[in-house]
């Protein structure tokens, strides 16, 4: 009797340790793209899907163009298709269109799309025309292991309007067989009289992109570069200057406002931390490759991904393309906080505060919503929860086009990563990179206020001017503050201030 | 006929012309006095604010208008003289004549966007063929799109390809239709080819070229995919065009009524100034 029990007991067992792999193999052979984990049960996992019926009805996406963000919508809509019987109809639109695209349909009150990719700047302009996410998905098992900082992007005053599917942050990324190559270390040492190592701040870092600048150090009989940076106008370079700002302008002893000083509304965008920025960023373009001037975000993963530089920094992309199987610079790169400054402005003593200053940027993520007047709510959440599924979420943080970066707690333990081929001391490095960015009390978030858009396009060509060597740093700047002045007076202080307390109160650690 | 019954005539293409013609422009007015943006997607009456904004505080508008008027006449004229030149070439009995005017077409019948992709690849200043090939021979590398004053260049190198071609079509087209009469003429008189292209062929053609040229300063001035697709309007603003500037402004920035405005005003100086250029055109090369 004791035999029959212990059999089965452990027939028992086996079923339901085995279970989920069973449903994994099922729906992993029908949907390669899961392989690696198989289906995993939850909500919106590919068996709750397969039981829901959307025969007849049609789901209208627009979203951005192939592959980052726009491959992963079509490939997810192609599955949700298959599962559910729905015809998805989805629409690829370059990045600085999405907002129009959405937007004009939204003020005319119609609704051509049901889902719309965006930015989750996009936020404050959007929100009245979306729908806001309803409390089963909010409430649900893998939305509560969506981080706080995510949580909060995603969401106004308390509701949530933006599925959260992608989180994004700017960090450091550098070669690591350069830096951390005794050979190299020495060389520098004696041309320079510095250490090679991390850089520290912007400063060091111009040094080191200076210095391995224009020659081939990686020996494959190319030349090789400093840095790769998103410096073209319309391609979000006002991004990758605030990464550079945020050191030496985001003090932690003067709260209140880090784009403008949140009780006059004045703008400090042409304070001498933002103009010193610009200044490091205008000797930058000595360091980026030829033509590095004009380098949009996919150059930029391009360049960087592919072995032409030794540094980058943006979002996550160009880090997970680095470490894809086929990349020529797999396992060689590492990843760390963005460079920090040995000043920060102070704008209430109206000097640097003199010492060591760092403040990460979380930049924003790709945002996507379900229109308001959308027919087809119900379905529409459900994709986007199908979407950012356990199983395809992991599958998809993996391939470095698709766009679609760690926002969940899982996400930030190194196991994940190991198992897709990374090594360990890489794939704790980027863990730790980014856990340390979200227990930063000391933390920049992206403009999210009425106008975003026209403020943004304003800093974008006053530094393109600087760039090109238009108009001086300070010139620059002076000229994107006078156009945000008129921005704010057009808009009305008290909106924009309303909504940029917001954002305040995150960067100010009191939200 | 009935006077009435010319009316019945008249309305359906006076419809679509109040349609498509009459009601965007009133409409783009009516939008140009209003401040409809991203926050207040309203047409609300503001007066002429706009209109004050664009003549004291924006600079940028009037410096993408300028660079548009230095973009638009150098590459029609450079397409003047090479698509004449072309058609000159191909009027003539030469060999594989019907092969050339084919060859000499294509570029028109390529899609600007793809093209201009092509180009923007070609002048890829690391990646780029063009600069490997110069960099063989030890030129550059040239910075061919991220140079404030060459990047116009290319812009004019990749417009004068593109479009050439019509300048071509149009030039053949009026050298075939010439009489022989003066020609033969000249022939007795044993005048030369190059007094025959200055005292006959040019002359004959000034009306065909007058009409060539303003067409293509109407498209010219429109110019936008190729600045979109090659430079998006850099380095800085360095090739930002009006067109491409009312495009951010509208469908960027979302300023609906700021960019109406531009659209009007723009209109307005595009009917004034061409008009102008067609009665001096006129004046020099025709002569009574």
């Amino acid at each position: 009797m004791k035999i029959i029990k212990t059999c089965l007991t452990a027939i028992i067992s086996s079923v339901m340790i085995f279970s989920p792999m069973a449903y994994a193999d099922k729906w992993s052979d029908q949907f390669p793209h899961i392989k690696a984990t198989g289906d995993i049960p939850g909500e919106c996992s590919y068996e709750s899907m397969s039981k829901k019926n959307y025969k007849g009805k049609t789901l209208k996406i627009n979203t951005h163009a192939v592959p980052v963000m726009g491959e992963p919508t079509a490939l997810h809509a192609e599955q949700f298709a298959k599962l559910t019987g729905a015809k998805v109809d989805v629409t690829h639109t370059p990045a600085g269109d999405l907002y129009a695209k959405a937007m004009v349909p939204f003020q005319a009150g119609q609704a051509p799309y049901d889902i719309v990719f965006g930015f989750s700047n996009f936020i404050n302009d959007w929100r009245r025309y979306l729908e806001p996410v309803p409390k089963k998905y909010v409430e649900m098992k893998q939305m509560q292991d969506v981080t706080p900082s995510h949580i909060g992007i995603a969401s106004w005053d308390g509701v949530m309007y933006q599925f959260p599917v992608d989180g994004d942050r700017h960090y450091l990324k550098y070669r690591k067989d350069v830096i951390d190559n005794p050979k190299y270390q020495k060389k520098y040492k004696a041309d320079t009289g510095k250490e090679l190592r991390v850089p520290r701040t912007w400063k060091e870092y111009g040094e080191m992109a200076a210095y391995f600048n224009d020659w081939d150090w990686d020996g494959d009989g190319e030349k090789e570069y400093g840095s790769a940076e998103v410096m073209k106008k319309d391609d979000l370079m006002y991004a990758a200057f605030y990464s550079r700002s945020a050191a030496y302008s985001k003090n932690p002893k003067t709260p209140g406002g880090f784009f403008f000083d949140l009780e006059t509304m004045k703008p400090l965008i042409n304070n001498p931390g933002f103009v010193e920025a610009l200044t490091d960023w205008v000797e930058a373009t000595k360091y980026v490759p030829p033509g590095g001037i004009n380098f949009g975000l996919g150059d930029e993963i391009g360049s960087f991904g592919g072995g032409q530089t030794l540094f980058s920094f943006s979002w996550d992309d160009a880090f997970v393309a680095a470490m894809q199987p086929d990349s020529p610079i797999n396992n060689k790169v590492g990843a760390a906080q963005l460079p920090g400054a040995m000043k920060v402005w102070n704008r209430e003593s109206n000097s640097w505060d003199e010492g060591f200053n760092q403040a990460p940027f979380f930049v924003w993520g790709w945002a996507v919503g379900v229109a308001k007047k959308s027919k087809e709510k119900e379905m529409a959440f459900d994709y986007l929860c199908f979407f950012a599924n356990e199983a395809n979420h992991q599958a998809d943080i993996g391939i470095g086009r698709f766009g679609v970066n760690p926002f969940r707690e899982a996400d930030f333990k190194a196991d994940v990563w190991t198992q897709i081929g990374w090594d360990k001391d890489i794939a704790q490095s980027y863990v730790d990179t980014l856990a340390e960015m979200e227990k930063s009390k000391n933390r920049v978030f992206p403009l999210r206020v009425p106008g975003t858009f026209e403020f943004n396009a304003a800093l974008a060509t006053a530094a393109a001017k600087a760039l090109a060597g238009q108009l001086s740093p300070q010139a620059a700047l002076d000229e994107a503050a006078k156009q945000w002045e008129d921005i704010l007076n057009r808009v009305g202080k008290d909106n924009v201030r309303k909504a940029y307390a917001v954002g305040v109160a995150m960067e100010d650690n009191k939200l | 006929m009935n006077f009435k019954h010319k009316y019945v005539f008249l309305f359906p293409g006076l419809f679509v012309l109040i349609g498509i013609l009459i009601f965007p422009i009133i409409f783009t007015i009516r939008l140009s006095l209003s401040g409809w943006n991203s926050y207040t997607p309203e047409m609300n009456f503001i007066g002429i604010t706009n209109y004050i904004r664009l003549f004291t505080d924006d600079p940028r508008f009037w410096e993408s208008f300028f660079r548009l008027s230095f973009l638009s006449v150098s590459t029609v004229i450079l397409q003047y003289i090479i698509g004449f030149a072309l058609a000159l070439m191909v009027w003539r009995e030469i060999k594989f004549k019907r092969f050339f005017r084919v060859i000499f077409l294509i570029p028109m019948m390529t899609t600007p966007v793809i093209m201009t992709v092509i180009w923007r690849t070609f002048f890829h200043e690391s990646l780029g063929p063009v600069n490997d090939l110069l960099g063989n021979i030890g030129i550059g590398p040239i910075l061919w799109l991220s140079d404030p004053v060459i990047a116009k260049f290319t812009v004019i190198i990749v417009e004068v390809w593109q479009w050439t071609p019509f300048m071509f079509l149009l030039l053949l087209a009026g050298l075939l239709s010439l009489p022989k009469e003066p020609f033969l003429a000249a022939a007795i008189d044993g005048a030369s080819s190059f007094r025959k292209f200055v005292y006959v062929t040019f002359p004959l053609m000034a009306p065909i070229s007058i009409g060539a040229i303003i067409i293509r300063l109407i498209e010219a001035s429109k110019i936008m995919d190729t600045v979109f697709v090659l430079t998006s309007g850099g380095p800085g603003t360095a090739t930002e065009t009006s067109s491409f500037y009312i495009y951010i402004k509208g469908l960027r920035e979302f300023q609906m009524g700021y960019a109406a405005t531009l659209s009007f005003t723009y209109l307005v100086i595009m009917i004034i100034s061409l008009t102008i250029i067609a009665k001096v055109l006129t004046k020099l090369m025709i002569k009574e």
